[in-house]
Order: structure tokens, then C-alpha cells, then sequence
């Protein structure tokens, strides 16, 4: 039985000119995955971007479960993860701290689950040193450590696989399927063909409509 | 790398630990200007230096340094905190922190006025501190560097939140510095001229608690306005990535 | 009235009827900044205490006056748009920051040319120059921030909250300024305040007043009729409409 949590209801936006999606009905349900796909510039991250509340410059309805989210703002915020194209950790605070700040801003945390999830994304012995000198990929690992620490029912990714190895896709991706197991519901863009059988598949144009 | 997630699925109630998040805020943002020193030194060589350049390229008279010492003292730190607005929000904006901070579940609003004040208290707090070495430096009298503190310490908070607004407004502007002076000087004319009013007006022997309270007024104005423009000016400012 | 205010966020709408205001605001600005124009300068009688030189005032005070006014406008229209994402609000902004700007400099030049033979020089940090001239910066704000925004969402929210950050300061820097002045200048003579000004000077004045009205209505319409087009050049009532001409 699944719930929706996440509903937008005929989504509308154009960017530069050009319509980016136009009619876009999506129903994100706890156990859902939906993977957005699309070529570049079809509008994956700005659809990803709506669905947080970032961006605003759309036409459409979006509700949290069944209210209008701009009314359920931090209600909406207090459960759901977004993970954008910028892994957003800070280079001269370490991994540890970069982990610690991000979940006291949502709930207290626990010292032991933070070293436990940096080990989770394989950073063992990286805890303590300013993330700068990490290289690409162990930043964003980092970053996705913040998924081993989160409790939110709805986790939004832009691009969550780009610069990590084959073998932490396949982690990524039962980490995922597990996640909606547990009645969690994420939706997420990559250009990785997710070995994911409950996954569905929502297909934005890229065509070069205008906007009328 | 584990397959499974540590913590289970919970909804929660909207936004929690407005205390905790806020001295987190505080605390992350100490802690970075700790760690990057000359992000809070430079701003206070410039200030050294603009003061500097007044007896050199007007009188180094005692007579006109005296007179015109409070207000070079506070031109000066008004451009220094002009100059290092720009660094407010930029870093976070670059590496995508600033769009996970706006999307906590805490009023945003709320949590920007801590992250002032504790820019405040790591970048201008120091600026202050340097006040009477100055002070000295252009022969002001020792009371009157007294007052000349008291005034910036009421005035330069505001100079910050006014700020914080163009910074919010522009951090997704390349080469913002320019544009951002431009913006936000009109707005400082104020508290520059009850800043440096209070303390021609004690030079005069005047009472100076009007001044005092014209600047306790903006300030107070600013503490409840301010953090309302610099939320709406980030919300904007992180919609497109 | 709520149909009205949703009849003007639709730009189609907005385009036909600021086009057909526009010939009767140019040719009422025409006439009546004519009429008032030379009955000011050349019929009005001349000023016991400051001569032929106060007939700057016919141009002055009405610029400086809607120098002014334009601001507040643009930050009513600033919290139109963002209360309720109305996007006419930002073409109004759009449209009015530089026709502001252009007024406050008039307004700035012809006090300038007025202190001349008044003052006896071309500038005084006078408290209503002085704000005239933060007013002016204020409007060259804007107009750079609207400029360095790219997306026109953002520039449309930027300049919406700048001008309302503005129009709070505005009174403060007025106040601030008026003080910092008596402070440091003793009262010299003030530019309109001409007690009891006899009805052949404050007639022309009035009719000029008028006239910098509609001449800046005019601009306006005309400014935002060309930015709704580049806006709506997709649309194809635009496609339309330029075939039509």
C-alpha cells in the first residue's frame, strides 16, 4: 500500500525561450523510484530543482501529501533530501564536520553514526582532513554520506552518480532499492541505466518546442 | 561501501531545533574564518592602509587629523566591510552549501541573522579592536576614540545586515565586488552620518545620546528587516543553481 | 476591480490598451508642457527676491517631484510582483528605472544651473541636492542589477526586493541627510518655498506638472509596450500583431 507523498500536478516551464516540460503529471508514492531521464539540457535538473522548491519559476500545482506545498514549506523540507549537481561540502571543513553541520541543521546527530557512515561510503581515515584536499569523487561521497544519515522519507538526486567508480553505482543502487523497500520514495536523474527492475522511467522531451 | 542506509525512513514535524541549527550556523561559520585566516585579515590591512592614505594624501597636520579623524575612521571601515561583503555568501554559494542551508527546515530569515552575527563577530568585531590604535595614530583624544568605538560598534552591524541583502542579491553575479558597492553605498549614508555626527557633536561638547538612539533605532530596524530581504534576496539567488 | 487587476497582468491586454493611450498622453504632454513651458518662462511674472532664475522651478520641481514618485512606484509595483507573481509588475519596473534616473538628473541639473546665480556656484551639498543625488544612485542600482542578472525570474525578484529595501531607506536618508545639513549649514534659500506664490506663477507650474506626467506616463507605456513585445516574442498574438502593422 503505498502512500503519495509527492504529487505535481501539470507542470509547466520554459527556459530561454524554450519549453522545458509542459503538461508534467508525477506522482511519487512511498516505495516509489522514478528515474528522470532525458538528454542534456531536456530539463532534468531544473524539474529536480521544482520538485525541492528551489526553483519557482514554473507554472503548476506541487503538494506534500495532498496540501499545496508552498504552504508546508518547512514541513515539506523537514523530510525530504535534495542532492544537486554541487555536492555542497564546504573545503576547508573536514569531512566529519561538513557531515556534523548539515545534520544539526535538520535533527540532532550522533558522533558514532557520522564516522560510521563516512566508513559506509568508504572514507575511513579521511575523517579528519579539510575536504579540500580530497579529490572529486571522495567529495562526493561525502556528499552522499548525508543519504546513510537520513531519515527522510523523500530524497531527490541530480546527477548522484557523476564522479564515483563503477563499483560505488552498484552500492548506490541497492542502497536506492532498499530505501524504497523501506518506504522511502526517490526520484533521480543520471545518464546510468539503473539495474533497477521497480524503477520508472519519466522521459523529458529535449525537443525545441517554442513556447506559445 | 554499505548497501544499506543506517537510519530507517521517519516523517518528521516541520522544523525542530531552531536552537541547535542556529548555533550550528554560529559555530561553522567561526569555524571557517578560523581556518581561512587571511579571508579575515585582508579587510584588516585594507582598513589600515585607507586610513593610512588620508595624512599622506591630504595634511598630516595634528589640527586637521584631529577634526577629521572620526569620519576617516569610519569611511575607512565602511569600505573595508564593503569590500569583504562580497565573500559573505559567495563560497557557499559556489560548492551548493548555500542551497542545503536553504533547504533545512529552519526559517531562513532567523538563520540569517545568526550567520551576520557571527560574521559580525569574527570578521568586524577585529576591525573594531583596531579602532584606537588608529584613533591614536590620527591624535584623536582619548574620549573621543571612546566614542568614536561605541558608535561603530552600534553602526557596524547595520552596515553588515544592509549588506548581507545586496550580497544575498548578487552572490550569483561573477565579479560581484563592483556592482555590489554601487548597490549598497547609498544605503550606508545614514549610519555614517550618525556614526560620525555623535562624535563631531561630543568633539563640540554636545550631548550625544540623540545620535546614540538614532543608531540603536536603525539598528533595530535592521536586526527585524534585514534578515527578511537577505532570505527572499538567497531563496532567489539558489533557484537556478 | 480584482478582474481589472487580473486584466492588467495579462500582456496582450496590457499592449492594446497602453497603445491606445499612448497618442492622447505624448499629445497631451506636448501641449500642456508648451503652454506651460512659455507661460512660465516667457509670461509669468519674475520673482521679487531671486529674479528671472527661479523660472528653473517650472522644470525642477515637477522632475524632482516624480523622480521621487517613480521610485515608490516602482516599489509598489516591486511587492505587486512579488506577492502575486505578477509579471507586468517587473516590465513596469523595467521600463521606469531609466525614465526615473532621467528625471532625477534633470532634477539634479536644473538645481545645479538654479545655484549658479543663486548660490553663487554650481554645487552645494544641499540637503535636497544631496538626496536627489542618493536618489539617483539608488535608480543607477537598480538599473546595474538588472543588469547583471541574467534570468529574467531573478532579475524580476532582485530588483522587486532592492527597490522595496529602497523605498524603506529613502525617508531614512532624507531624514538623515536634512539633519546632517542643518548641521553643517546655516539655512540658505529655499527652492520652493515660495510663500504664497501668486496664482500666474503657480498656474503655469501646475500645468506643467501635469504635462511632466503624462510625458513620463508616455515614456513609460512606450517602454513597456517595446518590453512586453521582446517578452512576448514567441507569442503569437506578437506574430500577429507585427504582421498587422
Amino acid at each position: 500500500m503505498s502512500t503519495t507523498l509527492l504529487e505535481a500536478r501539470q507542470l509547466y516551464c520554459e527556459r530561454d525561450d524554450r519549453v522545458l516540460f509542459s503538461g508534467l503529471d508525477l506522482s511519487v508514492g512511498s516505495g516509489d523510484i522514478v528515474r528522470i531521464a532525458g538528454p542534456n539540457g531536456a530539463g532534468k535538473t531544473t524539474l529536480l530543482r521544482v520538485l525541492a522548491g528551489l526553483n519557482l519559476s514554473f507554472e503548476g500545482g506541487l503538494s506534500w501529501y495532498g496540501y499545496p506545498l508552498h504552504q508546508q514549506r518547512d514541513w515539506y523540507q523537514a523530510n525530504m533530501l535534495f542532492l544537486g549537481h554541487r555536492a555542497g561540502i564546504t573545503a576547508s571543513l573536514t569531512p566529519l564536520e561538513n557531515l556534523r553541520c548539515w545534520v544539526d541543521m535538520r535533527r540532532p546527530h550522533r558522533e558514532e553514526l557520522l564516522w560510521e557512515a563516512l566508513a559506509d561510503v568508504g572514507l575511513e581515515g579521511y575523517e579528519d582532513i579539510p575536504s579540500a584536499h580530497l579529490s572529486a569523487g571522495q567529495q562526493r561521497r561525502v556528499a552522499l554520506a548525508r543519504l546513510y544519515l537520513s531519515t527522510e522519507p523523500v530524497w531527490l538526486l541530480d546527477e548522484a552518480f557523476t564522479a564515483i567508480d563503477q563499483g560505488a553505482v552498484k552500492v548506490l543502487e541497492s542502497l536506492i532499492s532498499s530505501r524504497a523497500a523501506q518506504g522511502g520514495a526517490v526520484v533521480l536523474s543520471t545518464h546510468h541505466r539503473l539495474q533497477l527492475d521497480e524503477c520508472r522511467v519519466l522521459e523529458l522531451g529535449g525537443s525545441l518546442g517554442f513556447a506559445t | 561501501m554499505q548497501p544499506e542506509s543506517r537510519t530507517p525512513v521517519t516523517l518528521r514535524e516541520s522544523g525542530d531545533g531552531l536552537i541547535r541549527a542556529g548555533v550550528t550556523t554560529f559555530r561553522r561559520e567561526l569555524l571557517i574564518a578560523f581556518r581561512e585566516k587571511q579571508d579575515v585579515i585582508n579587510p584588516l590591512v585594507f582598513f589600515v592602509l585607507i586610513v593610512s592614505l588620508f595624512p599622506l594624501g591630504i595634511s598630516p597636520e595634528t589640527e586637521f587629523l584631529r577634526d577629521a579623524g572620526a569620519g576617516i575612521i569610519w569611511v575607512a571601515a565602511l569600505l573595508a566591510i564593503l569590500l569583504s561583503l562580497n565573500m559573505l555568501f559567495r563560497n557557499d554559494y559556489a560548492d551548493g552549501y548555500l542551497e542545503q542551508w536553504v533547504l533545512s527546515p529552519q526559517p531562513l530569515a532567523m538563520m540569517a541573522l545568526v550567520r551576520v552575527s557571527a560574521v559580525w563577530v569574527a570578521s568586524v568585531v577585529p576591525l573594531l579592536l583596531l579602532v584606537p590604535l588608529l584613533g591614536l595614530m590620527l591624535h584623536l583624544p582619548a574620549e573621543r576614540i571612546g566614542v568614536l568605538t561605541l558608535t561603530l560598534l552600534m553602526g557596524s552591524p547595520v552596515l553588515l545586515l544592509i549588506g548581507a541583502i545586496g550580497a544575498a542579491l548578487t552572490v550569483s553575479v561573477r565579479n560581484s565586488g563592483m556592482l555590489l558597492a554601487l548597490l549598497m553605498t547609498p544605503f550606508y549614508v545614514p549610519v555614517l552620518i550618525f556614526g560620525t555626527g555623535a562624535v563631531t557633536a561630543f568633539g563640540q561638547g554636545a550631548s550625544i545620546t540623540g545620535h546614540l538612539a538614532i543608531l540603536g533605532a536603525m539598528l533595530a530596524l535592521a536586526i527585524v528587516l534585514a534578515p527578511l530581504a537577505i532570505a527572499a534576496g538567497l531563496r532567489m539567488s539558489v533557484a537556478n543553481g | 476591480m480584482w478582474q481589472w487587476f487580473h486584466k492588467l497582468g495579462s500582456p496582450k491586454w496590457f499592449f492594446g490598451i497602453a497603445g491606445r493611450l499612448i497618442p492622447w498622453l505624448g499629445f497631451g504632454a506636448l501641449i500642456l508642457l508648451g503652454v506651460g513651458i512659455v507661460w512660465g518662462l516667457l509670461f509669468a511674472p519674475a520673482d521679487y527676491q531671486q529674479g528671472d532664475s527661479y523660472r528653473i522651478i517650472f522644470i525642477h520641481v515637477p522632475s524632482a517631484y516624480l523622480g521621487q514618485s517613480l521610485y515608490v512606484a516602482m516599489a509598489v509595483a516591486g511587492a505587486v510582483g512579488l506577492i502575486w507573481r505578477m509579471k507586468m509588475a517587473d516590465t513596469f519596473i523595467a521600463a521606469t528605472a531609466p525614465v526615473g534616473a532621467a528625471l532625477t538628473f534633470v532634477a539634479l541639473f536644473t538645481g545645479a544651473v538654479w545655484g549658479k546665480p543663486t548660490w553663487g556656484t554650481w554645487w552645494v551639498w544641499d540637503a535636497r541636492l544631496t538626496s536627489m543625488l542618493l536618489l539617483f544612485f539608488l535608480y543607477l542600482g537598480v538599473m546595474a542589477l538588472r543588469r547583471a542578472l541574467e534570468d529574467p525570474e531573478n532579475r524580476a525578484r532582485a530588483s522587486a526586493i532592492l527597490t522595496l529595501v529602497g523605498v524603506v531607506n529613502i525617508p531614512i536618508i532624507k531624514f538623515s541627510v536634512e539633519w546632517w545639513n542643518t548641521l553643517h549649514q546655516p539655512a540658505s534659500i529655499k527652492m520652493t518655498e515660495a510663500p504664497a506664490m501668486p496664482a500666474s506663477m503657480w498656474v503655469p507650474l501646475l500645468i506643467c506638472a501635469i504635462g511632466f506626467h503624462l510625458l513620463a506616463g508616455w515614456l513609460i507605456l512606450m517602454r513597456m509596450r517595446n518590453e512586453i513585445l521582446y517578452r512576448e516574442r514567441r507569442a503569437r498574438w506578437v506574430r500577429d500583431w507585427l504582421l498587422s502593422q
